[in-house]
């Protein structure tokens, strides 16, 4: 006999452990399904954690989740050849009793939370690969398929939390494959260091710590940011780009993280460290236009797999909780009422990520990741200008503060005319409005 | 300019390597070579596991995969790919991810 589960979640990750956790708390009979050794060891991510959204699903977590440092500075910086310039937000109520932005390890935070779905009574299997979805005459599907030796189960319903490929929401049709431009690839080191120059370097305490979104000219003019964390006793740094771009450009993508590791503001920052991993992974850039149909009959897709990242603002693991926890909630409240998961009624997964944060803040920069595309001048042109411009304002050397000026302004409008100037300020605006 | 040795890098990470059973696999080898002018699976893939070759073929080994799925995107025009997860338990195996 085929064994039968409530709910099926392939994957675990943030999406598919927030699912099969919370379906495992309201007591339903649960199987979650790992293809690596352990929750984490495919995963990949930055890593910044919010709290919000673990707080939401597990409000205790802080007492025993394996947290690196928590972020009390958020530094922006505009790389130029040698030189960057950029915003640095510091305060010190981020040292609040309960911080609201951690960084994390993944793959030891994943390994974490898997631990605490097996204890609210899930079903988890590692090492097991799900090749594809079983589907009814109907085209309903009613269970997953696996490569163990008689590795069929089913289910009422099956959460696909497979990650960025989504591999089999794209063999049952259901998704077409990722276009180049909607999707970016970035590779990531995690450098070993002693905690005392962590300290120094970037000017902190305890577990206080600084996250640096870079953005410039180490990403060679492509549509890209660049990124460098402190942890607890590392560093990880990591630069991603649109694949569409890395495809025109012909540049590899460790050539850009070893330029990245020795841009003259990068390096001293990350010397004497020892790089204990190499890492990559895709990440969904396509924004609100490219969120897919994310239920059907007997399923749901949450998580990287539905799309759901925030590439402006760097967020997805809370995007990728959130919806793993209302694909679980819509589960309980239909089994609740007695509705069966068939699309008209899973309907209401699609609501719950139309009604908050996960999809209102896509839509909001809906025509962001068109824009950053259409416009690589945010990439190349501005960073050296407003570096160029910092560079001129700050040396002083006899020429008067005008000349200056009127020298600035003719760098901007020289490179870009003032009317492409004006028309990227107003899409600029326009996107973030 | 030094050559970057991603090998070196792939050095680092742990594998549980599927002896002869890859699992991403060129289609046909003719078309890398007559289709396939750019090439842009040699030098997209973080893990260099494609290399041109001198008859213009693509020689793909895919120990040091990272399962990133960069390759099958950049080929989706030619779909001269096939991609698949590793068996349950093989590939990459992040120790910090
Ligand atoms: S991109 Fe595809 S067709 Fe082109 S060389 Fe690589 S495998 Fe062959
Ligand atoms: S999946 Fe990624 S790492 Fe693996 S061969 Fe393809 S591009 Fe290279």
């Amino acid at each position: 006999m085929v064994e039968k589960f409530d709910a099926i979640v392939v994957g675990a990750g943030p999406s598919g452990n927030s699912a099969a956790y919370t379906l495992a708390k309201a007591g339903l009979k649960v199987l979650q399904i790992e293809r690596g050794e352990y929750s984490g060891s495919k995963n990949v991510q930055g890593a910044i954690m919010y709290a919000d959204a673990l707080e939401k699903i597990i409000p205790d977590f802080r007492e025993d989740a394996p947290l690196e440092r928590h972020v009390i500075e958020q530094r922006i910086w505009l790389l130029g050849d040698d030189s960057y310039i950029g915003t640095n937000y510091r305060s010190d109520s981020f040292n609040s009793e309960k911080p609201n932005r951690y960084t994390i390890i993944r793959s030891q935070f994943d390994r974490w939370f898997n631990e605490k779905v097996r204890e609210a009574g899930a079903l988890v299997i590692c090492e097991t690969t799900v090749t594809e979805l079983l589907r009814d005459a109907n085209g309903k599907v009613y269970g997953v398929r696996t490569d163990r030796v008689n590795g069929e189960v089913h289910a009422d319903v099956v959460i696909m939390a497979d990650g960025v490929n989504a591999l089999l929401a794209r063999r049952a049709d259901f998704q077409k494959e990722l276009p180049p431009e909607n999707v970016a690839l970035a590779v990531k080191e995690i450098h070993f260091i002693d905690p005392a120059l962590i300290e120094q370097r970037f000017q902190v305490k305890d577990d206080e710590g600084v996250v640096i979104e870079i953005m410039g000219k180490v990403t060679g003019g492509m549509v890209g940011t660049a990124f460098l964390y402190t942890n607890k006793e590392s560093l990880t740094i990591g630069i991603g780009c649109l694949i569409s771009d890395f495809k025109e450009k012909g540049i590899t993508p460790y050539k850009l993280l070893e330029d990245l590791k020795n841009h003259p503001v990068i390096k001293p920052l990350i010397e004497g460290g020892e790089v204990k991993e190499y890492a990559g992974h895709l990440i969904p850039e396509g924004g609100y236009k490219a969120v897919p149909q994310c239920y059907g009959d007997g399923w749901m897709v949450v998580g990287d797999a539905a799309h759901l990242n925030n590439a402006a603002h760097r967020e997805g693991s809370n995007l990728a909780m959130t919806s793993g926890r209302f694909a679980a909630e819509t589960v309980i409240e239909l089994k609740k009422l007695g509705k069966a998961p068939v699309a008209s009624n899973l309907a209401l997964y699609k609501k719950k990520l139309d009604d908050s944060f996960v999809l209102k803040d896509l839509k909001k920069y809906r025509n962001l990741p068109g824009i950053m595309h259409m416009s690589p001048q945010f990439f190349g042109a501005y960073p050296d200008l407003l570096n160029g411009a910092a560079h001129d304002l700050f040396t002083v050397d006899g020429v008067d503060k005008k000349t200056k000026e009127n020298k600035i302004l003719k760098s901007f409008v020289k490179r870009r005319s003032v009317f492409g100037l004006m028309g990227d300020a107003f899409k600029l605006a326009r996107a973030f409005r | 300019m030094s050559i970057i040795k991603v090998e070196d890098k792939l050095y680092q990470n742990r594998y549980i390597v599927d002896e002869n059973r890859p699992h991403i696999q060129i289609k046909d080898a003719d078309v890398c070579a007559t289709q396939c002018k750019t090439q842009p699976c040699t030098f997209c893939c973080p893990a260099n596991c494609y290399s041109a070759e001198e008859d213009g073929k693509v020689n793909l080994v895919t120990d040091g995969c990272l399962e990133c799925g960069t390759c099958r995107v950049i080929c989706q025009d030619n779909g001269n790919i096939s991609w698949n997860y590793p068996r349950g338990g093989y590939g990459i195996s992040y120790k910090f991810g």
